[in-house]
């Protein structure tokens, strides 16, 4: 196998300038578009730059390398932060970033596979990432690629039947190379997630399943890379999961405060503001 | 609910007159006089699986009743037992098919077409996957009532992009659309025939074959040209034997593909003019091959005399096949009748 190895190896960018880049670009394309899931983009900044610049094995300028880990974005309405955070790993150019959700763009509103180099699957319909993510690493395993395959999901999508069909059938098959990660930023489009479905111990859930869980602070990159490491160190053969409690809209405080909802409004001059904001918060 | 109309409810509907023993779920499609192949589909996958590397087999808790389990007796390590959850079936075919494999995922009918619609849909159409779903109970061949007659499965899955359909008439059908199933590079879902198959084409046609996409002439004949799918081939080959002793003629047209359909095959025959045309599958009359034609047809400014025969827009009642072929016009008997009132 070609070693392409980790880019993060090679570079001085810290994470948490990666995470801050994320940020920006989500507010940028926000702008442009005057609307989009920017409360999420800015919740899951964190956990994405830890993925793609300390976790994941890929090759940008390959994006369907076979040695590649796959990352699954089961929550098509996430785009916006997997665009950014493809641009900045270099797999999208950022020069696309002002065509966000326009006409012609390879970068539509909700993710979708045959749409944007890097986008692993057609998400969106919220429940199926994480069967897929069952197939495709049962296919690595058949193929003998020591690839791991990465599956991000919302926590709403904790209410799926699907999820579970999916979670039982990955401690059946002993998938090892399977990591599952958990944005509980506890907001679904009608209100609270944990006034929904996931009302329980949502990482005792997963344990008493068979996987290997972990719940960490989602915003704290420190923890969000410990967990990582820990999931790729597991010996047992069995998936893991972790779930990152996130705070909507992190990074802007005027948003964080706002009435959170799925679907943050930002008013047409708020973006400059949020980037602004941001701007007082970039770190060194 | 009053009590009142509950126990009306729960009364007998109907003392048939004989008495038919309910014909088990897993029991082979009874034809007199046909010889029968065992599990045609499941010997087919495991020859063609050992050329290619790439086949692997998924089922939700029915290979055995899907004939896929010689698949995987002969291929342990190729096959998937996924439990009895039919939505990760399908997302994990999909998977393995993104990682180049050619994933044979099976279940009844009624489960993929329903429970794991949007699965199928989204994980697997959308994306133009070559996923292979082979589906037991196809319409009426089981008499266990609505949970398992997948009466609506063919309109379910027509209005689906990407997706191509097969209905099988017999055991070549069977053991022969496994290979153009493999060849054609996208998704595909394919009715399956299962356990002692009837093999019925050769009889009538020594050299056919079944080829995907197209439709064939079975059997020639002046006076009607019946257009079927599926087992309904075979009704409609019988009834022809039926209506030549009263001087009808009858040519049978057999669609086992109905998308994308066979337009061009269709059409041609129907312009021939003059005959009576109908319609024959084992599907509800709503969204089937009929209604395919008929569409086809008016679009080209083809308007032969016409007639449907299929199941109705109902929820069906349980018991023997026999007595439900019967009761619903799927019978040969009841299909003869039909083309007769129509003449």
């Amino acid at each position: 196998m070609t070693d392409h190895g980790r880019i993060a190896a090679a570079s001085n960018v810290s994470l948490a300038l990666r995470a801050w880049n994320i940020r920006r670009k989500s507010l940028l394309m926000g702008e442009v578009q005057g609307q989009g899931y920017i409360g999420q983009a800015l919740g899951v900044a964190d956990v994405l730059a830890a993925s793609y610049f300390h976790a994941l094995r890929y090759d940008p300028k390959d994006p369907e390398w076979e040695g590649r880990d796959r990352f699954l974005l089961s929550i098509g309405h996430y785009a916006i932060a997997l665009y950014a955070v493809l641009m900045e790993a270099g797999i999208l150019p950022e020069d696309e970033l002002e065509t966000y959700g326009m006409d012609d763009s390879r970068m539509p509103m909700s993710g979708m596979a045959s749409y944007t180099p890097g986008m692993e699957i057609t998400g969106g319909s919220l429940g199926q990432g994480l069967g897929i993510a069952v197939g495709m690493a049962m296919g690595l395993k058949r193929k003998g690629n020591p690839a791991f395959v990465y599956n991000l999901m919302s926590d709403g999508e904790l209410g799926e039947g699907s999820t579970w069909e999916a979670v039982m059938s990955a401690v059946q098959h002993r998938l090892d190379n399977l990591i599952c990660l958990v944005d509980f930023n506890d907001q679904q489009a009608d209100g609270k997630t944990t006034a929904a479905l996931a009302t329980g111990d949502e990482r005792a859930k997963w344990e008493t399943f068979g996987w290997h869980a972990q719940r960490v602070d989602g915003n704290d990159l420190d923890a969000v890379v410990a967990a990582f490491d820990a999931a790729r160190a597991v010996t047992e053969a069995k998936p893991r999961v972790i779930i990152f409690d996130t705070t909507m809209c992190k990074g802007v405080p005027f948003l964080e405060t706002r009435e959170i909802t799925h679907f943050v409004r930002v008013e047409a001059d708020e973006w400059s503001k949020a980037l602004a904001v941001l701007e007082e918060g970039k770190p060194a | 609910m009053t009590l009142a109309s509950m126990v009306r409810k729960y009364e007998p509907r109907r003392v048939p007159e004989v008495k038919v023993a309910t014909t088990a779920m897993i029991a082979s499609l009874a034809a007199e006089g046909y010889d029968t192949v065992t599990a045609p589909f499941g010997a087919a996958l495991v020859d063609l699986a050992k050329q290619d590397d790439r086949i692997v087999g998924l089922s939700a808790d029915l290979a055995k009743y899907t004939d896929l389990h010689i698949f995987a007796q002969a291929m342990p390590d190729r096959f998937y037992q996924m439990g009895m959850a039919e939505q990760v079936l399908m997302s994990a075919a999909a998977g393995l098919a993104r990682e180049g494999f050619i994933p044979f995922a099976t279940t009844y009918a009624v489960f993929a077409s329903r429970r794991a619609y949007d699965f199928i849909a989204m994980a697997i159409a959308e994306e133009n996957l070559p996923v292979k779903i082979v589906c037991a109970l196809p319409g009426l061949t089981t008499g266990y009532g609505p949970s398992h007659q997948a009466t609506e499965d063919l309109a379910i899955f027509r209005g689906l992009p990407n997706m191509t359909l097969i209905d099988p008439c017999d055991a070549t059908d069977v053991a022969q659309m496994v290979p153009a199933m493999v060849a054609h590079p996208g998704p595909v879902y394919a009715r399956l025939l299962r356990g002692k198959v009837p093999s019925v084409l050769n009889r009538y046609k020594p050299d056919y074959q079944f080829q995907l996409g197209r439709a064939q002439t079975i059997r020639a004949g002046r006076d009607v040209l019946v257009i079927s799918t599926g087992i309904m081939t075979m009704r409609a080959l019988d009834a022809a034997e039926v209506l030549a002793k009263d001087g009808v003629d009858v040519a049978v047209l057999h669609v086992p593909t109905i998308k994308p359909l066979d337009r061009e095959t269709i059409m041609a025959e129907v312009a021939r003019g003059g005959r009576l045309v109908v319609t024959a599958e084992n599907h509800s009359v709503v969204g089937g091959l009929g209604e395919a034609v008929a569409g086809t047809l008016l679009q080209n400014r083809l308007a032969p005399r016409f007639g449907m025969i299929g199941l109705p827009d109902a929820f069906l009642e349980a018991g023997a096949l026999p007595t439900l072929h019967e009761m619903y016009g799927l019978s040969v008997s009841k299909v003869a009748e039909k083309i007769k009132g129509w003449l």
